[in-house]
């Protein structure tokens, strides 16, 4: 009996040990190596992708946003991103987790095609997919061509901007799959939003 | 290009870099569990815990070692996480709750990596960079150590011997996941993921917002937990938080890291037997099995059946627009069919019969190609038992690798493959039948039953991917999930390893004309027939309750 409880004690301790020695590997100097080349060699994107307007920083190319007015509503001067189940707050990134066949998803798909329809000025048909569906983070901050081009008219109008050169700056913001082959095409709101900035100085 | 015609070539992609690394991978793994030499660092590694790397294991000596260090690794995580207010880089957030600190600890240690907490809102850089990235390397480590023990009860004869946990386990962080997990972390960053110790950055939108962008070592945790197959990111929206994986690349990058160590284990297992075509016919019935699962999850998600998805003309919710369908329908599978759980996407928000296939694919076992280590392990037991019925029907004694398959190994083989069933099917019976647990159910009808037997299923297998609509924050489910997790990761070891005890004390048989081939396709298709039936005889009238009374 005493044997066993020495034994099983030497082992115990024997497995700390381990795992102290290994978190000192893999938990700490790990990590930090990392961080100190991450820092050293791309601190821009170690640090955020941090995006600046006039010196000053306005969010993250990364993160999606909200373009909203002073009442919360969206703001017909800006690109507006897709819905968010975490309504772009950075701190709480998540989905709605509902079903594709849930009543609650088929009602706010219907009520959305109808507000995003309205607020542009379009048929509800000509709504793409991701105008009317929430992102898996919640901070998605792209949407695609489709409905960046969709939306240019309706900015130009709010702006009093010319209609074309409004669709040129959608076209100029579109990006390709990676490589041509990997993912989709898309559109980043925050940059084009900021060269729409730009535009209407 | 269409939408098919780019997914199609990226699962080319994906297709065509495992296939070439999985040879000299597999090879390196094999050299470095073969090795007879220590490399300084692990030198010093030893002499600190004390042991002789040397000294030549029997099961039970391996499985005390494999026992002893998960439980001592259960017991800091959780502490590490009640103290978690006083210790420094904390973002000063409190203690975790005692019920969920229990269930994390048991999640990370076990490589399930369930979280039923949000990274970003909830554990400060030190708990996450020193206790919870620290399981990811090590319950991976853990698994592969167990995975060649077995391997050298195959290979070897008349001894018992398995060979040396701790060396095992050590050299598996230091040679094979460290060096890996360090370059990836370094492309992860210069591609956008963030690696800091900082604050949450505050920044003000150019509409007068407040948004605090999270920070931390992202790009290091993110590394091993796709290496890993460990799957517990640093925030709530894991592998689609766009600091974890930040474009179509790295999406590439990460399913291929989650891939790579469980598509090369069956080489290192055929070289370390003396014969890769033995591993051959292992990997290419994995193969079949994840290939299947893909073109059927990725057909059902462009077409999109289900009435909210088809009202809204595509599967996109709770996907990203820059991973599309396709990029997130080939994570979802892959991640389900190791033992992962991470998520480029949310699961529930599939169609019905696409989560039908993702929980069959944690159904199977997790063995195609399945999590870091257990995926072989499992794979070979399942073998064991293909072989063992191929044997019944000719009337002869079965053999695999020269080794009888007797009464012994067949029970301890079939015990191994009977636990993490009943782990979930009485799981989610109770979850079900008790008052209060079904109220954690986001969504009625036969999805709020998926959503729980996910989660039995997932925890069960050390999976960790959910159906997060569930409540999974209660006492009960943090309590029944983080058992389940426990109990569905080690007590197959002890069958396991306790087989490999058997089978390397055994004396090799000569094949003889009637020896079943196991280099041979007819092996494969056995071994994936053994894998579905097994799984489909289960869990068929629970999948007929959830996801096909959905989809159908």
């Amino acid at each position: 009996m005493n044997a066993t409880l020495r034994n099983t004690s030497r082992l115990t301790f024997a497995a700390l040990r381990a795992l102290l020695v290994l978190s000192l590997i893999t938990g700490v100097l790990y990590p930090l190596v990392v961080t100190g080349v991450a820092q050293g060699a791309f601190p821009d994107q170690a640090n955020g992708s941090v995006v600046e307007l006039d010196g000053r920083e306005v969010g993250s190319s990364l993160v999606g946003q909200t373009w909203n007015d002073e009442d919360g509503n969206p703001d017909p001067r800006w690109f507006q991103p897709r819905p968010s189940a975490a309504d772009y707050d950075a701190e709480a990134s998540g989905a709605s987790n509902l079903a594709a066949d849930s009543p609650e998803l088929l009602e706010l798909v219907r009520e959305r095609r109808a507000r995003v329809a309205a607020f542009n000025g379009v048929p509800e048909s000509e709504v793409p997919v991701d105008a009317v569906t929430a992102s898996g983070s919640g901070l998605d901050p792209h949407i695609s061509p489709r409905y960046a081009r969709l939306q240019a008219d309706r900015v130009a109008r709010a702006r009093d901007l010319d209609g074309a050169a409004v669709r040129t700056l959608v076209d100029d913001a579109v990006r390709s799959r990676v490589a041509g082959f990997l993912g989709e095409p898309r559109v980043n709101v925050l940059q084009l939003n900021l060269d729409l900035a730009e535009l209407d100085r | 290009m269409s939408p098919v015609l780019a997914d199609l070539l990226q699962v080319s992609a994906l297709i065509a870099a495992l296939a070439l690394v999985h040879r000299p991978f597999g090879d390196h793994m094999a050299a470095v569990y073969r090795s007879t030499r220590h490399l300084r660092v692990e030198r010093w590694t030893y002499r600190a815990i004390g042991v002789n790397p040397d000294a030549e294991q029997r099961w039970p000596a391996y499985l005390r070692g494999v026992l002893a260090f998960s439980a001592v690794s259960v017991l800091f995580l959780y502490l590490v996480q009640r103290v978690q207010d006083r210790l420094p880089l904390s973002l000063g957030f409190q203690p975790i709750s005692p019920d969920q600190a229990f269930n994390t600890a048991a999640s990370f240690t076990s490589n399930t990596n369930w979280q039923s907490y949000s990274g970003e809102s909830a554990m400060g850089h030190l708990v996450q960079t020193g206790g919870l990235a620290v399981q990811n390397f090590l319950s991976a480590a853990v698994g592969m150590a167990v995975a060649v023990a077995l391997v050298r009860g195959f290979a070897r004869s008349r001894t018992g011997e398995l060979g040396n946990f701790w060396a095992d386990l050590v050299r598996g962080t230091v040679r094979i996941l460290l060096p890996v997990a360090t370059l990836a972390a370094i492309v992860l960053v210069a591609a956008g993921a963030v690696q800091n110790l900082s604050d949450h950055h505050a920044v003000t939108s150019v509409t007068g917002v407040t948004q605090h962008l999270p920070s931390g070592a992202v790009a290091s945790q993110e590394a091993i937990k796709d290496l890993g197959t460990n799957g517990g990111g640093v925030f709530n929206a894991n592998s689609a938080h766009p600091f974890e994986n930040p474009n179509a690349l790295t999406n590439l990058l990460e399913i291929f890291l989650l891939t790579v160590i469980p598509f090369s284990l069956p080489r290192t297992f055929g070289s370390l037997v003396g014969d890769v075509r033995q591993g051959r016919a292992v990997v290419a019935a994995m193969a079949v099995i994840w290939l299947t699962g893909v073109v059927l999850v990725t057909v059902l998600e462009f077409q999109h059946p289900g009435a909210a998805a088809q009202a809204a003309g595509g599967a996109m919710e709770g996907k990203e627009v820059r991973f599309g369908e396709g990029g997130s329908s080939l994570f979802a599978v892959s991640t389900t069919m190791t033992s992962t759980g991470a998520v480029n996407s949310f699961h529930s928000s599939f169609s019905g019969l696409s989560g039908g296939v993702l929980l069959l694919g944690m159904m199977l076992g997790e063995v195609a190609p399945g999590g870091v280590g257990s995926g072989l392990y499992g794979m070979l037991v399942m073998a064991v038992i293909a072989v063992f019925v191929a044997g019944l029907m000719v009337g002869r004694t079965p053999e695999y690798l020269g080794k009888k398959i007797r009464a012994r190994e067949i029970k301890l083989a079939a015990c191994s493959v009977l636990i993490t069933p009943t782990l979930v099917l009485v799981g989610t019976a109770l979850a079900v039948a008790l008052p209060t647990p079904p109220d954690s159910a986001r969504n009625p009808g036969p999805h709020g039953f998926s959503e729980i037997l996910y989660a039995y299923t997932s925890a069960s297998n050390n999976n960790g991917s959910a159906f997060a609509g569930l409540n999974a924050d209660t006492d009960w489910y943090n309590t029944t999930l983080g058992l389940a997790m426990l109990l569905g990761r080690f007590l197959p070891m002890v069958f396991v390893l306790a087989l490999a005890g058997s089978l390397a004390e055994q004396r090799p048989v000569p094949a003889t004309a009637g020896t079943l081939q196991t280099t041979k396709p007819l092996f494969t298709q056995l071994l994936v027939g053994a894998v579905l039936v097994v799984a489909g005889l289960t869990f068929f009238p629970a999948l007929a309750l959830g996801p096909l009374a959905e989809g159908l």
